[in-house]
């Protein structure tokens, strides 16, 4: 990048503007490496120096009951919520990209506005309308309301993935004899997926990080991981935090390799010449 | 499903239907088909998302208790002119009602409602009704001015004149820092009782920091990574990545480690004789800014990144073959190729920073709370339902005329 008829001062400023995006960078992924080590320290303060290795704040972790109803909730609704987002948003992407009516980018907005509404403002509104139905307090209200905070992610990463679909490939599959069902399984699905699967990582990790609402809709009963966090973080803050963050970025880094191994997947496919 | 081949073939008997006529039924048949596909999840929206957010706006001007509790006073007031004390029949039938009620909860709901619009009412009415039912003999009028002489006072009377109707501006105009004075005019609220104004400010302010800070900070990350080669720039996005798809609360946390007073950042500044002792970085704003530019840095890198990618490397080349100077022709050649980015990222930035709640809440002091925290605890603290919702209404006006604006200049197709 450096041209070697570079003036000096363009040679202090290339050095200048990496040092800077370095720092930005370290910036960004300190907290995340500070907090794991943390996690093993024997000393019951969350800071450093630490005296020693101890897996004490795992056993804490998985084996105090707060913290297992947390993990079992939030692996009780997530997926739930998840799974709700994304067979209701596919099947409403396939009809947005297809289909030509008035009113449609208004409705794609109020599709995608959950998104962009302050998450109290959602939190007060949906106690309100669920307390009287019982919602409240209740897994049900929890898995509706957070399906409903993933499905603009489920919206827009389908939709996106279908407006690039070329659709003589389907009739390119039907005038080679395949019927619309075997042409939807053996063509669209494979190319469509990765969408529908990045779509339903954002949904699930939405979901999966979600406080707001859940302070507002859940009863003690329904604490979730996040939830927890928030009251240890709170009142009392100690190492168990540092084990359950750890457990989170592990579970953050496997959802950001397997989108990236979707993305790189569909480029292929996308780019392959046969 | 209708097809266009089925559409194109000529009907069974009978007259030919025009081919035109033909293709626009099996157009119809089909919008209807991906509509039926859109339904689930718009009635789904609708219920879950929508129908809410209305019942909440509604709450905001919604005002049962007055007319709820106090029905016979209601209609005896009716058609009063409000310049001077009403006649005995409001009086009698202000006495009937507080004696029908005594002890009730909807005599407490009417009674904290009237108490928000003039302080002391609450004890004022409470205390009438456990004084009924009135002596016999005696104008009611007389009684109840002789129990209390604020029943002789014109303001205790226009309030609940004020509160005859089932909708009320009352909580909207509070949340403006706005007051009705006796005479019914809007004017603002005594300097005493104003918070909001001062709140909302506060929300924009904080939310056009943040959004700067994570403007300048993400327009060179995204240079480096658009100029990189895949191999490097993949490398370095797992760093901007890895972050965003972390937990908020994990990051929270990690921030206090990071900055308490014992934490490594001070002790390194310490160590290097840049201060004496360890400074207060964090629960004040220091630690909510920081916090909040790291959770939303990734909003504005990678925007500008998808931009920067698609700006053709020649074009500065081009510039710098002519003559120009390397900045100037990054100033007038790249950077305004950058525009969209910089406004989807930036605005994006900003509509989410508004509605921040977690991270002041845990990070901050009393002085950092945002619109939001406030719509928590009228909700949770003082089961304020009115305030809460026309706190909510407004922040909810504030972040929808932005969307509208990032919907029709960045379009929802790349948010991303």
């Amino acid at each position: 990048m450096l041209q070697s008829y570079a003036s000096p001062l363009e040679r202090i400023w290339y050095y200048v503007f990496r040092i800077l995006c370095g720092l930005i960078l370290l910036f960004l992924i300190v907290p995340i490496l500070v907090i794991m080590p943390l996690s093993f320290n024997s000393d019951s303060f969350l800071m450093y120096p630490m005296s020693g290795f101890s897996m004490r704040w795992y056993e804490e972790f998985f084996g105090s009951g707060v913290w297992r109803t947390a993990l079992k909730n939030s692996m009780i609704i997530s997926p739930l919520a998840t799974l709700l987002a994304v067979a209701l948003g596919t099947l409403a992407s396939v009809g947005l990209v297809r289909a030509n009516f008035r009113g449609k980018a208004l409705l794609t907005s109020i599709l995608i506005s959950p998104m962009i509404v302050p998450v109290v403002i959602v939190g007060v509104a949906v106690y309100l309308v669920f307390s009287p139905l019982g919602l409240s307090g209740s897994y049900t209200g929890l898995i509706l309301a957070h399906a409903v905070l993933g499905v603009p992610f489920v919206v827009i990463t389908v939709t996106a993935t279908l407006q690039g679909f070329d659709y003589n490939l389907i009739r390119a599959a039907a005038s080679l004899g395949a019927d619309p069902v075997t042409a939807f399984f053996k063509v669209t699905l494979p190319l469509v997926a990765p969408g529908v699967i990045s779509g339903a990582l954002f949904a699930f990790a939405t979901s999966f990080d979600e406080v707001v609402v859940t302070l507002f809709l859940a009863s003690p009963e329904q604490s979730t991981l996040p939830r927890q966090m928030f009251s240890g973080i709170r009142d009392n803050i100690s190492p168990t935090i540092a084990a359950v963050a750890t457990v989170l970025i592990a579970t953050a880094t496997l959802m950001l390799l397997l989108l990236e191994w979707m993305r790189r997947r569909n480029e292929r496919l996308r780019t392959a010449r046969p | 499903m209708n097809t266009v081949e089925d559409a194109m073939k000529p009907p069974a008997g009978g007259r030919e239907v025009p081919l035109k006529v033909r293709l626009r039924r099996a157009e119809r048949a089909r919008t209807l088909g991906y509509l039926a596909l859109i339904a689930p999840l718009a009635i789904f929206v609708l219920l879950i998302f929508v129908w809410p957010l209305i019942s909440l706006l509604q709450r905001s001007v919604d005002n049962p208790e007055v007319s709820a509790a106090l029905p016979r006073t209601v209609a005896a007031l009716h058609g009063w002119s409000g310049h001077e004390l009403p006649g005995e029949p409001a009086f009698a039938a202000l006495a009937a009602d507080l004696e029908a009620l005594k002890g009730t909860s909807e005599l407490a709901s009417a009674a904290k409602r009237v108490n928000m619009e003039l302080i002391g009412f609450r004890s004022l009415l409470l205390g009438a009704a456990r004084e009924m039912p009135l002596a016999a003999g005696k104008p009611a009028k007389d009684a109840m001015i002789e129990l209390d002489e604020r029943w002789g006072e014109l303001a205790t009377w226009q309030v609940l004149a004020r509160n005859r109707a089932s909708v009320t501006p009352y909580y909207l105009l509070t949340a403006l820092d706005f007051a009705i004075d006796d005479t019914g005019a809007v004017i603002n609220a005594p300097a005493e009782r104003t918070i909001y104004r001062a709140i909302l400010v506060r929300t924009l302010w904080m939310s056009v920091i943040v959004t700067f800070w994570c403007l300048l900070l993400g327009f060179p990350v995204a240079y480096l990574l658009a100029t990189q080669p895949p191999k490097v720039a993949n490398l370095l996005m797992i760093l901007v990545l890895l972050p965003f798809w972390t937990s908020v609360l994990v990051r929270v946390a990690a921030w206090i480690v990071l900055l308490q007073n014992e934490g490594p950042l001070n002790t390194a500044m310490v160590r290097l004789g840049l201060i004496d002792a360890p400074v207060q970085l964090v629960f004040n704003w220091i630690g909510v800014y920081i916090a909040m530019v790291h959770i939303l840095l990734p909003f504005t890198v990678l925007p500008l990144y998808s931009v920067m990618k698609g700006i053709s490397p020649t074009l500065m080349r081009a510039a710098l073959s002519l003559g120009c100077p390397p900045f100037a022709s990054f100033w007038k050649v790249y950077f305004p190729q950058t525009l969209p980015g910089i406004g989807a990222g930036g605005l994006l930035v900003f509509i989410l920073s508004m509605g921040y709640y977690i991270t002041p809440a845990l990070l901050g002091s009393p002085k950092e709370q945002m619109a939001s925290y406030f719509v928590a605890f009228y909700t949770n603290e003082t089961i304020n339902w009115g305030m809460a919702a026309a706190l909510s209404t407004i922040l909810l006006v504030a972040t929808l005329a932005l969307y509208v604006i990032y919907a029709r200049y960045f379009g929802p197709a790349k948010v991303r």
